[in-house]
């Protein structure tokens, strides 16, 4: 007999029984007042300006049709997938470096180890503007890079200004705000759990893909949600970088200021947030089963 | 069960192997062992004494100090890591894959070695069903108890046919109602499959049911190798003595045949024949060795203290010179503090530690 069906036997303990509070209805006015300034906050500062977000958006001379302009006005669609698929390109290449050198760091002791990880974690602090200056120092007109290769080469390599330069500069903050997440996961792995599968005669790469992604894996994906979702938002560095290409973000912008366009600058606000959205959850659902199983 | 299941007996021999840990200090003195083939030898001792370390060692997770080797049969596997040495782990936490089923787990050793997943099933399954969890094949692992677990741990370790089985305090994390039902299961394990174990705890009462042989250890040093027997009636040294049971420490001494406890029993006690070594200045005496008398009792002794353990009572009892001694009595017999005992010694249940 399992624990369930002896439980069963007992006689309740108190109505509702194991301690669950049911909201029977003598409850009920009790329940809703103690919600009721949680849910006028909730009101207030967020369903109240999403509800005029969206009336804005309609509201404009394109009507409703503001919203379909992220499909039929090709600046927005391109711009809408030159978003996704740099915030896409971001995760994963900042997943993958953070989970390398999260690793690295939890399981090696060095001089100087707290110092490594503190300087990896001081850009969180930088503005996205900071960023995009680093990135143009960088690789800029007038950058390093383009000064080492005139003098090597003969030609100048400037690539701050294009997809390259932004890929650069949204890696560049996202991997301090993934690595910590990774590397406290990491402490956390057992390492009971490595020697058994290397008794078992698992090879490195076998341990990774067997042992410890597995266990990185809840880590990695909420982390990935956030740096995802900060990347499609991103507009600092992308203000200071994007001369040539256009994101999400900076179109909005765009809209908004310069043309005076509030209605399609709402409209493409809601859609980024939906786009965003649905991605993450699309993940997640992906992954969910096995994030259950490994809980 | 198929009852063609053997596993190779595969003797175990350590040569000087020693361990110092890299900021000084030795966790492991270099010691000397050989394992008999299919033998389970048990390493008992208090924590930090060595014993995990020489199993680590045995396993290839901790290489010994330059000078050590380790020999599974005729060969030198002290370069080679765990991952070559197919050896079987059992670990305190069970260390199973939470991202696994049970059957998935069991299969894994199978599957990084590359064997066809239809025989890899069959193995598995063939596997669980020894350890008796046939039915809980395609469980998570969460949704076992500590002792299913522990027995998944087992087959898991077991299905790749390991030269040798490594269990590294197994029992230790559950409690005392499963512990004993496991220990019995695995005892019959390895006796069935004839595989040689190391097995480390540091609960005597399991290293005493499991072991052929009991390594004592202390201080990173060996100190005794023996059966159960002779570790517990014929203790090597004090530490033993002491660590292995419960033991009474009296002076006296032993001349001509005679012996004579010292002046902790009083005047009463006189000298009783004595087959020992001469010259013996301290004899040792476990509490189940010495005997409550109706009458003719050597000495007296006050009830200190009186503790009922069901199958027997433990008596701290004090003679009249001031010695405490601790005494087992019939569990149905009830005593008060301060009641006066009789006390009787058998002298050929006396021991005495090699000088």
């Amino acid at each position: 007999m399992s624990l369930r069906d002896a439980s069963s036997l007992l006689p309740p303990l108190r109505r509702g029984g194991r301690g669950r509070v049911r909201s029977g209805g003598r409850d009920l006015p009790l329940l809703a007042g103690m919600i009721a300034p949680a849910a006028a906050v909730f009101g207030a500062f967020f369903l109240l300006p999403l509800a005029r977000l969206f009336a804005i958006g309609g509201g404009g001379a394109e009507g409703w049709a503001a919203y379909a302009t992220i499909l039929t006005d090709a600046g927005h669609r391109d711009g809408l997938i030159a978003t996704v698929l740099l915030s896409a390109a971001v995760t994963a290449a900042t997943l993958a470096a953070s989970t390398v050198a999260g690793l690295f760091l939890v399981r090696h002791r060095f001089p100087g180890h707290a110092l490594l990880v503190a300087m990896l974690t001081f850009p969180l602090a930088f503005p996205g503007v900071v960023v995009g200056f680093m990135v143009i120092m960088l690789a800029g007109r007038q950058g390093l890079l383009g000064t080492i290769t005139q003098a090597l080469f003969g030609g100048k390599l400037v690539f701050a200004y294009s997809m390259a330069g932004l890929f650069l500069g949204y890696l560049y903050f996202s991997i301090p705000r993934v690595i910590l997440t990774v590397m406290a996961a990491a402490e956390k792995l057992d390492p009971r759990l490595e020697e058994a599968a290397r008794s078992l005669g698992a090879t490195r790469a076998q341990l990774v893909a067997h042992v410890i992604l597995p266990a990185l894996k809840p880590a990695l994906l909420s982390a990935g949600a956030l740096c995802f979702a900060t990347a499609m938002g991103a507009f600092g560095t992308a203000f200071t970088l994007a001369t040539r290409i256009n994101v999400l973000p900076m179109i909005i912008y765009t809209e908004f200021t310069l043309q005076a366009n509030l209605a399609t600058a709402a409209a493409l606000s809601l859609v980024l947030g939906l786009v965003t959205w649905a991605v993450l959850a699309a993940a997640r659902s992906f992954a969910g089963s096995s994030v259950a199983a490994a809980g | 069960m198929p009852s063609n299941f053997h596993l190779d007996a595969v003797p175990i021999r350590l040569q000087a192997c020693g361990k110092s840990w890299e900021g000084g200090g030795r966790a492991l003195e270099p010691l000397d062992l050989a394992i008999r083939g299919g033998e389970t030898i048990v390493f008992l001792g208090p924590s930090g004494c060595g014993k995990t370390t020489t199993l680590r060692i045995i396993a290839g997770l901790e290489s010994p100090d330059p000078g050590g080797r380790v020999f599974f049969g005729e060969e030198d596997v002290t370069e080679l890591p765990i991952e070559r040495r197919n050896v079987g782990m059992v670990f305190q936490s069970y260390a199973l894959f939470p991202n696994m089923t049970v059957i998935e787990n069991v299969a894994y050793g199978l599957k990084v070695r590359g064997v066809p997943r239809v025989e890899r099933a069959a193995r598995a399954e063939e596997m669980l069903e020894m350890v008796k969890l046939g039915e809980f094949a395609g469980r998570r692992i969460d949704q076992l108890s500590g002792g299913q677990r522990q027995r998944v741990a087992l087959a898991r370790a077991l299905v790749v046919r390991p030269r040798v089985l490594l269990l590294d305090e197994p029992l230790t994390a559950l409690d005392a109602k499963l512990r004993d039902g496991l220990r019995l299961e695995i005892d019959r394990l390895l006796r069935q499959l004839g595989i040689t174990a190391v097995y480390v705890t540091h609960d005597q009462g399991e290293a005493m049911a499991l072991g052929d042989r009991i390594v004592v250890m202390a201080e990173g040093r060996i100190a005794q190798v023996g059966t159960p027997r002779e570790i517990y009636y014929r203790p090597a040294n004090a530490f033993v003595a002491e660590f292995v049971g419960t033991m009474n420490r009296l002076s006296g001494e032993a001349r001509n045949g005679r012996m004579r406890l010292g002046p902790g029993f009083g005047v009463a006690l006189a000298s009783l024949p004595w087959s020992g070594p001469d010259g013996a200045q301290e004899f040792l005496v476990r509490p189940e060795d010495i005997d409550l008398a109706e009458e003719g009792g050597h000495f007296d002794a006050r009830v200190a203290a009186s503790v009922f353990l069901g199958d027997r009572t433990r008596l701290v009892v004090e003679t009249e010179g001031g010695q405490p001694l601790t005494v087992d009595a019939p569990g149905r017999a009830d005593f008060a503090r301060g009641q006066s005992v009789a006390l009787r010694l058998d002298p050929n249940r006396l021991l005495t530690l090699p000088a």
